[in-house]
């Protein structure tokens, strides 16, 4: 039997995901795509990570929906790759596969005391703000007067406004109810946010940073040595700072020259240079005590953090949101390359061990270059995997599967997987959420549960297990 | 007047492919693409034919008259962007 048409499985319903199925469908308009996602819903982290006080940016869900499921791309939702369907599985029934996996888990910092209850990683806080099913069920213990960010990124950011911003502005939003309740009841006063390097390698974008110092009732407090450069870090921002850096330096001068503000409910503080050494605590956290550096150039020229021979310093504290960084992990019968944890690969083609090409597998987004861009970088990133899928296709480089009719991984799934979510599942959720929160006036209400996102999609019965189109 | 883009841009280059003068930078293959955070438009090169805007998907980009007050800063910043850009120029050439 023959069949012209490339039948690809997108493992990943993310962003990076996203944006390789649209581009596949452009490329190669008769590719027939189901997108295979271990969560009930799609979009990864443009649901699950993008902060909700963001919602504009949320709006790309828009687009993708647009660009892939309205134009007949499947959605295989809450289906587990390597548990409920093998690799080779997968490799049996469709021409390609195309790992969309992320970085599912965070960098340790590798400090005494990292894992005491009250220390979390900033990833835990922000999917269980987001309504990730799986995170439903954490407590975060928001009642001492001051929280910890360790990290200069735009999670810490982004974890940092959370726990500061004004209830009623959260309300409007699309965060989860079970977080609006926990912060409603929030003691935190203080939230002070550590960087290991200088103002000027502060990872965070001008727009995070610019945010921070402009949150309504929020004072922000930079103290005015800390943002004076180090004579390396100056000559750096002068000959070769990106423009980011160097706003990010001017509004830090500008936030640290600012005279406190009498009538604000909060307070963050932004520390750099400090490091920290041990979260101590007689069970869960109550400090952390942290160590000051300096920034040396090392031998590639690369500007790092040294510590310095001073006295500690501790900071008092009950919770601590650990924010250095995502880190992938390995999948289950792939090649996973254990230096950077990525899959090996080359322009997105993944290699096995030995440097060979693995006909048919493919990589995209955080898990084929690392954690590293914003959204739209992952548009960049699917284009060049796909541009390396279709030329594969079109030099008859990948051979027909043994099993190539979506009747036969359908048939595999229903047996597998009875509650696998569709696309009308789907919209299902997608409608009740957004009919609830247009009734409080807000851009969705999430159901956060997995019990209730599987009953609202109807999954398992006896419309949606036969049927996956 | 000008177009502004403002922080929520998300460098997915849509705004670029449709602009018809050229006025959105940094582009695919300049130095500064991967570390920009963002898109700028040049206020000296913009006609504010609104293409930008229609293509933008997560509605980063305004016209500068109608720009929410919360966003106030991007006029300066994009201005400010090709202002270093061409002051780096100069001092290069």
């Amino acid at each position: 039997m023959s069949r012209a048409r490339p039948r690809v499985a997108i493992v990943g319903a993310g962003p990076a995901g996203a944006f390789a199925a649209a581009c596949l469908l452009s490329a190669h308009g008769d590719a027939e795509i189901d997108l295979v996602e271990r969560l009930p819903t799609p979009w990864g982290l443009l649901r699950g990570g993008v902060a909700p006080d963001h919602q504009e940016i949320k709006r790309l869900e828009d687009t993708f929906d647009r660009q892939t499921l309205r134009r007949g791309c499947r959605f295989l939702g809450n289906v587990e790759v390597g548990v409920d369907v093998s690799h080779s599985e997968l490799a049996r029934h469709y021409t390609a596969v195309v790992y969309a996996t992320g970085a599912q888990t965070d960098k340790s910092l590798g400090i005494p005391g990292e894992d005491r209850p009250g220390s979390w990683a900033a990833t835990e806080f922000v999917a269980w703000y987001n309504g990730h099913p799986d995170y439903r069920g954490l407590e975060f213990d928001l009642s001492a007067k001051r929280a910890v960010v360790i990290g200069n990124g735009n999670v810490a950011a982004d974890v940092t406004r959370i726990l500061t911003r004004e209830v009623g502005e959260l309300e409007r939003t699309d965060i989860a109810d079970h977080a609006l309740q926990a912060l409603r009841e929030s003691r935190i006063e203080e939230v002070v946010v550590l960087g290991r390097r200088g103002p000027a390698q502060a990872a965070f974008t001008s727009a995070e940073l610019r945010e921070l110092g402009h949150l309504d009732g929020v004072d922000l407090g930079v103290d005015s040595d800390e943002v004076e450069l180090d004579p390396l870090s100056r000559r750096w921002l002068a000959e070769q700072g990106t423009f980011t850096a160097r706003t990010n330096v001017k509004l830090l001068r500008e936030f640290a020259a600012r005279p406190a503000r009498a009538d604000a409910r909060r307070r963050i503080e932004l520390r750099f240079l400090c490091s920290p050494v041990e979260i101590r605590g007689a069970d869960s956290v109550e400090a952390i005590t942290m160590r000051r550096n300096e920034i040396v150039r090392t031998d590639d020229g690369a500007l790092r953090a040294r510590p310095l021979d001073v006295d500690l310093e501790t900071i008092e504290c009950g919770l601590v949101l650990r924010s250095v960084g995502y880190r992938a992990v390995p999948l289950p019968d792939v090649p996973f390359d254990e230096r950077y944890f990525v899959l090996p690969n080359q322009k997105g083609r993944v290699l096995t061990p030995d440097g060979e090409s693995l006909p048919g597998v493919y990589a995209v987004g955080w898990i084929k270059r690392g954690p590293t861009g914003i959204l739209g970088t992952n548009k960049r990133d699917a284009e060049e995997t796909v541009r390396c899928l279709v030329e594969d296709v079109r030099a008859g480089a990948l051979p027909q599967p043994p099993n190539p009719d979506r009747e036969q991984i359908d048939a595999l799934l229903a047996r597998r997987k009875p509650d696998v979510i569709t696309v009308e599942g789907w919209r299902a959720i997608d409608g009740h959420e957004r009919e609830r929160g247009h009734r409080e006036r807000r851009p969705r209400i999430k159901l956060a549960s997995r019990d209730e996102l599987l009953a609202e999609a109807g999954a398992g019965s006896s419309e949606s297990a036969t049927s996956c189109t | 007047m000008t177009y502004v883009i403002t922080g929520s841009c998300i460098k997915d280059d849509s705004c670029i492919e449709v602009c018809p003068v050229d006025c959105i930078h940094p582009k695919r293959g300049a130095a500064d693409f991967e570390v920009a955070e963002q898109l700028y438009i040049d206020p000296q090169v913009c006609i504010d034919c609104d293409a930008c805007v229609e293509a933008c998907p997560v509605d980063a980009i305004f016209a500068e008259f109608e720009l929410p007050e919360k966003h106030g800063y991007a006029v300066e910043l994009n201005a400010q962007f090709f202002a270093e850009q061409s002051t780096a120029e100069r001092t290069a050439a």
